[in-house]
């Protein structure tokens, strides 16, 4: 287990080394020079060349880069230029607002996809089981904002229920903050759950095709019994997989829906930040998430080796 | 002969129950009757008698359907259902060329990566595991902010962000097909390593890969019109289907229907090829899964 933890270390510290390069040099490629934004464009040509200076964006790039990496791994992913708040700052501001999101998004697909497995599975091709497959089929074909405008559409112009735009924290007002992301959440939540359906109720059909399970029903065990202690764990592995794939690429805020619904979080940032050619944040946002996203998937794999020996074994 | 009926009789329920999907087949043929109608009016889009995508008609602004207007017309009175036809053309040139580009790349890698093993395989999968690690639409947002927003962007950022998941099934393709007796046969031949991947391995890989790109060109739909929607795909006035739910989205009280309709005909569409890919590869796959 510990060589298996100690390769695939070894192998995420090129993979995110590589993050950080391509992440430089993509946002310092974006058109605009920080300087000129910082002085206005009535800036005379010797204060912007001084501030270059003072930047450091006179120095070749790989020199800018060098430095910037020596920075980050003493903790300091630089200071926006635009509104003086550090990388690290913005980020944590935002972080809260799209951890919530992915709980609710997580939590909701889960609810609905894996009880709907279950019966889906122990009625196998019956119509309950037809509809639901039929459905997580049109729900996966969904595009995002489809869902958002027909829910902002449903509970926010027609029935009035909710707020369709703003954010409330949640230390501010506890109901207000559950109204504002309910709407979003449930959108996440209705694309998460066909995914998870899917994935559950093929697997549990086939584990419930097993010999212990047989046995199990001969031992007169109730069906409720077999279904959540003998055939869940087991069917869970691949699950296990695609919601920690989900909470890897939710750790990045859910740019999209945090945008539709005006939410302040890390996806909005990073948005904001190539609208606004700030590349210090979106730099630094980029190569977090993005090492966000590769603990995640570390972490799941980790659980898989725990949960399926097998895996240990194999090369990795 | 006794052994022989009864395999014989096995088979029977089997070939019964493929006579028994009707119901896969209607909606199959219907998907691609779908596209080919949004096929053939994109490319037909100059020569049908429509309305011009970018007239203004400020007397009519956000009109019910009506003979005059099939469609409607939008927030500035445009006809709807010529930046419809219009826009599918873009939806369709992206949603279709970007997988392309990506699956040919991918292939390629792929392949080889699968075939030839050692430090080439090792370099692509670290390759494409960086190209995951990133937040997918944050990467397409910034290449497209500093390339600019064009058709031909469209396709090459969406492309490059298929090329991960196609090396990978191309490679996983490959690997189990290395192995297998008609590749080692051909080896042990003398046929060269250029020969074996073009005649052996790259016919069987295509197979899989079909189903796959349509898959893909779904999700490259999908994301373009996250791109427009989000005001980073073609330019405006041109219309896409993207910019105009997102047009829409500030009439949705008085006028529902300026959003819903290109949002129905995007749901239609990316439903549509969805299915196509989902029979096709259950046609491919012998194991019929449970899915």
């Amino acid at each position: 287990m510990l060589g298996f933890v100690g390769r695939r270390l070894l192998y995420l510290i090129p993979v995110v080394l590589a993050v950080t390069v391509l992440t430089f040099f993509i946002a310092s490629l974006l058109p605009g020079d920080l300087a000129v934004t910082m002085l206005g464009d009535q800036a005379t040509p010797e204060a912007v060349a001084a501030l270059h200076k003072k930047l450091g964006l006179d120095l070749p790039l790989w020199q800018q880069y060098l430095h910037w990496l020596g920075g980050a791994l003493s903790g300091d992913f630089g200071t926006s230029q635009r509104t003086g708040e550090t990388v690290l700052h913005a980020i944590a501001g935002r972080l809260p607002v799209s951890l919530e999101l992915m709980v609710i998004a997580e939590l909701g697909g889960l609810l609905i996809g894996v009880p709907l497995a279950i019966l889906c599975a122990v009625r196998a091709g019956s119509e309950l089981d037809r509809v639901a497959s039929a459905a997580a089929f049109g729900t996966l074909s969904v595009p995002p904002f489809l869902l958002a405008i027909l829910l902002i559409f449903l509970f926010a112009v027609q029935l009035n229920w909710l707020p369709a735009t703003g954010y409330v924290p949640l230390s501010e007002d506890i109901l207000g903050n559950l109204r504002a992301m309910a709407l979003p959440g449930l959108t996440l939540a209705l694309l998460e759950w066909p995914a998870i359906m899917r994935i559950l109720r093929s697997d549990m059909i086939s584990t419930l095709q097993e010999n212990y399970i047989a046995m199990a029903k001969a031992k007169g065990l109730s069906q409720r019994r077999i279904l959540l202690v003998h055939a869940l764990k087991p069917s869970s592995l691949t699950l296990v997989t695609i919601v920690g794939l989900n909470i890897g690429r939710l750790i990045g805020g859910a740019l999209l829906v945090e945008t539709i619904f005006a939410l302040p979080g890390v996806g909005r940032l990073l948005v904001e930040a190539i609208f606004l050619r700030d590349f210090i944040i979106l730099q630094g946002g980029v190569v977090l998430v993005a090492i966000g996203f590769v603990v995640v998937n570390f972490a799941v794999d980790l659980l898989y080796a725990a949960l399926d020996p097998r895996i240990r074994h194999g090369h990795a | 002969m006794a052994t022989l009926d009864a395999a014989l009789d096995r088979e029977v329920p089997v070939a019964a129950a493929e006579r028994r999907r009707p119901g896969l087949g209607a909606l199959f043929w219907l998907a691609v009757a779908w596209i080919a109608i949004v096929l053939l009016l994109a490319l037909a889009a100059d020569l049908l008698p429509l309305a011009s995508p970018f007239k203004l008609t400020l007397d009519a602004r956000r009109a019910s359907p009506s003979a005059q207007h099939l469609f409607g017309t939008d927030a500035l009175g445009r006809d709807i259902l010529s930046r419809l036809i219009h826009g599918a053309r873009i939806s369709l040139a992206v949603g279709f060329t970007a997988p392309l580009l990506g699956t040919v790349v991918g292939t390629v890698l792929g392949v080889l990566a699968g075939y030839f093993r050692g430090r080439f395989e090792t370099l692509a999968i670290a390759a494409t595991d960086v190209l995951l690690a990133f937040p997918p639409l944050v990467l397409a947002l910034a290449i497209i902010a500093y390339l600019g927003a064009s058709v031909v962007n469209l396709i090459i950022v969406l492309g490059i962000l298929t090329i991960p998941a196609v090396t990978r099934v191309a490679r996983a393709t490959t690997l189990s097909l290395r192995e297998r007796e008609f590749v080692i046969a051909a080896r042990a031949l003398g046929a060269s390593h250029a020969r074996i991947l073009r005649r052996e391995i790259l016919p069987n890989v295509l197979v899989p890969l079909g189903a796959f790109f349509l898959l893909l060109a779904a999700v490259t739909i999908i994301a373009e019109g996250i791109l427009s929607y989000l005001g980073l795909g073609v330019p405006p006035p041109a219309p896409s289907w993207g910019s105009m739910i997102a047009e829409g989205r500030d009439s949705l009280a008085v006028a529902p229907h300026v959003a819903f309709i290109p949002a129905a005909a995007m749901f239609l569409t990316v439903i549509s090829i969805n299915l196509i890919g989902d029979t096709l590869r259950a046609s491919i796959d012998p194991r019929r899964s449970a899915l």
